[in-house]
């Protein structure tokens, strides 16, 4: 029973916030907002512990076969999850009191971080494919409420547009690769999928349901073809980016392919082709966004592309089969990336809303906590060892090694140092090029205190063991000497160099690359494609409207009729008197031919 | 003395209509149009009065067409009345009484 209070409580809190509290009560409702999220991280630890038991399901739609329930699911994998969710969402809203104090519109943020912790819980939980889907599109919702919360700015408006629409483009396939898993699968809950049947189906309608489903990751987790979103994204306000857009829900979709994977058969994925497609993807997802990082000035399109790269390795281990490995990352990755945007959150709080990095500078001693605590974070994502990152990035090269991808994953590596590092140099380093970066001050306790804990999460992680989100799984947490450590090591030694190098004591960007700096013209490839698409679209649509409808159809038939009507007004209606009587005296004798004759 | 048969008659009512109905679609002089309508109205009344002479009932003629000739003959003599009238108002209003110019239904 409990464990709906788990499900439910922030649908509670959020409803609460939404019809009841509003701005008067602003306050009341960021508190409860917090304390529910408090009280479902503590539902969540003791649920992890084995406190309590799963609660039936209840069954919702019931159509002949078909199924389908709200239920939660009972597995490693959803409760180290909603420790991940719960335990960024709680300081992220304690964070959050802090950063949005002084926002005009605070009860309405409160509310809807409220229902996208619940929307994600539902996720989480989800027994079913089509459960999951609902909760699916609730997290696109409460995204795109979260990204347009200023929507007074143009730019945040259509940021908040631009996410709900590409994602609805990926859900599409989703919904088409949910209904072909249930058609081979026979099943849509997770723990009933016949494995042997999906795979026996043929193996290229498994290959097609598989990639359908993962369309929804796409989407979900931005991987390349629909990335274009989550840069965007970062027009929301700062937590939002560290929960949802870093942490949570873009890892949903990697969440999704790894309980979809563990539900059809381990030992059948190895049959099903078109599997290396998402190992090509997440690889080329992650080249890609890494290249666009080295050259972004704006501290969150910065992370928010190293989250783009590190997504890119959690969807490639997935493809490789190991989507252990994948979620491994996806939970270390969780907290030290978590812990990344909320720094950046305080830098910028501390900058007065400035987030150019070339307009910051010398912030390591100015704020020695966000600073120190932002090292350890970009320590833990640039897999410095005995950090969490090292081992969870250990897994997936590990996975990767002796194939193409290992060499990729190795590339990635090297320009994340890079970035990174790059980032450390110009904001917390050297002198400061702002009047605002001069005057900045150490943030209050609401604001580091999450910093420390998540900074410890970003060192302590892969040791707590139970809270790992995979079945099944027991991370390496020792030290090897062996290839693939080595290599890592060297690509971070060449990346933080190379950063040292070109960027120690800079004021200035040295270098100037357009094609990453402006995102390998993705975005106005888009512009193009949509407009020459919508172009086309519009030449069709007007060539039916003006000549098939209107020329033909309704044109057509009163030309028709008013052409009759010509005829007989030319020939027939001459005003003539005795005209009109010839006529009614042939229609007389043809009334009576008829009467007579038929 | 031998008398005209029935068909005679006919042929003679029928020849007798459509000289009128002819009138009636060729002339343009509206009184004339009028005369054929009424010689139109005659044939009518000569097969009727033919059909009672033929259609003997214990000896003599069935008597109920030549009533219905009598009361023909007594609406058209109203008729007539009315319908020059109506002439003579349309002449006063249009200084004319050739259908040509009566064309205002024209359109």
């Amino acid at each position: 029973m409990i464990l709906w209070l788990l499900f439910l409580l922030p649908l509670v809190s959020a409803a609460l916030i939404h019809f009841v509290l509003k701005q008067k009560l602003s306050n009341l409702a960021s508190l409860i907002g917090t304390v529910s999220t408090l009280a479902t991280l503590v539902i969540a630890i003791m649920w992890t512990n084995g406190s309590f038991s799963t609660p039936d399901s209840w069954s919702w739609i019931s159509v002949g076969s078909f199924n389908a329930s709200i239920g939660l699911a009972d597995d490693q994998l959803a409760k180290g999850m909603m420790i991940v969710v719960c335990g960024i969402g709680f300081l992220v809203h304690v964070f959050s009191l802090a950063y949005m104090d002084k926002d005009g519109a605070k009860a309405r943020y409160f509310g809807n971080l409220s229902l996208f912790m619940f929307s994600m819980t539902g996720i989480v939980l989800a027994e079913n494919f089509v459960m999951m889907f609902i909760f699916w599109e609730l997290v696109g919702l409460s995204s795109y409420l979260l990204i347009g919360h200023w929507y007074k700015k143009d730019t945040a408006a259509d940021a908040a547009k631009k996410a709900f629409l590409s994602n609805r483009i990926g859900d599409f396939g989703f919904l088409i690769g949910i209904l072909m898993t249930w058609m081979l699968a026979g099943s849509i809950v997770f723990s009933d999928m016949d494995g042997t049947a999906f795979i026996g189906s043929g193996s290229w309608m498994a290959g097609a349901a598989v990639l359908f489903v993962f369309c929804g990751a796409i989407g979900k987790s931005a991987q390349l073809p629909l990335h274009v979103w989550l840069p965007d994204a970062m027009e929301g306000p700062t937590p939002v980016s560290a929960l949802i857009h870093a942490a949570t829900m873009v890892a949903a979709g990697v969440y999704m392919m790894a309980r979809f994977f563990g539900s059809v058969g381990l030992e059948a994925r190895a049959q099903v082709p078109a599997i290396e497609v998402i190992a090509w993807i997440g690889a080329i997802t992650s080249l890609v966004a890494a290249l666009m990082a080295t050259q972004q000035d704006d501290i969150k399109k910065i992370l928010a592309y190293s989250t783009l790269s590190q997504l890119g390795y959690m969807v490639m281990a997935v493809g490789l089969l190991e989507p252990d490995a994948g979620m491994f990352h996806l939970y270390t990755h969780a907290w030290f990336k978590a812990l990344l945007f909320l720094g950046s959150g305080a830098v910028i709080y501390a900058c007065h809303h400035e987030q150019n990095i070339w307009k910051m500078g010398g912030l390591f001693k100015k704020m020695p906590i966000t600073g120190f605590t932002f090292v350890i974070g970009t320590c833990a994502l640039t897999a410095v060892p005995f950090t969490s990152g090292f081992f969870s990035k250990e897994g997936i090269l590990h996975a990767a090694h002796g194939t193409p991808f290992y060499w990729i994953a190795l590339g990635v590596a090297a320009l994340t140092t890079f970035y990174m590092f790059r980032l450390i140099f110009v904001a917390f380093f050297g002198k400061a090029k702002d009047e605002h970066a001069e005057h900045a001050k150490e943030v209050e306790f609401r604001m580091f205190a999450p910093l420390v804990i998540l900074a410890v999460m970003a060192i302590a992680s892969p040791f707590l063991g139970k809270l790992i989100p995979a079945n099944d799984f027991t991370p390496d947490t020792a030290f090897h000497w062996n290839e693939v450590t080595i290599a890592s090591m060297i690509v971070f030694l060449i990346g933080f160099a190379a950063a040292f190098v070109i960027y120690r004591g800079r004021s200035s960007d040295p270098i100037n690359i357009p094609l990453f700096r402006n995102k390998f013209y993705i975005d106005e490839f888009y512009a193009g494609l949509v407009k020459w698409f919508q172009d086309i679209l519009a030449a069709i649509v007007h060539f039916l409207d003006e000549f098939i409808i209107n020329g033909l159809l309704v044109g057509g038939l009163t030309r028709c009729a008013q052409g009759t009507g010509n005829l007989f007004r030319r020939n027939c209606q001459s005003g003539n008197l005795q005209h009109y009587a010839l006529l009614s005296g042939v229609g007389i004798l043809i009334a009576i031919y008829f009467t007579i004759f038929s | 003395m031998p008398t005209a048969s029935l068909t005679e008659y006919l042929f003679f009512s029928g020849l007798l209509f459509a000289i009128g109905l002819s009138g009636v679609i060729i002339r343009r002089n509206i009184i004339v149009i009028f005369m054929c309508l009424e010689l139109m109205l005659a044939a009518a009344s000569l097969t009727l009065v033919a059909f009672s002479r033929a259609n003997l009932v214990n000896g003599l003629p069935d008597y109920d067409g030549q009533m219905l000739v009598f009361f023909i003959i007594t609406v058209a003599a109203a008729e007539v009345a009315v319908g020059l009238a109506i002439i003579v108002a349309l002449y006063r209003a249009r200084k004319t009484i050739s259908t040509d110019d009566l064309t205002s239904l024209k359109n």
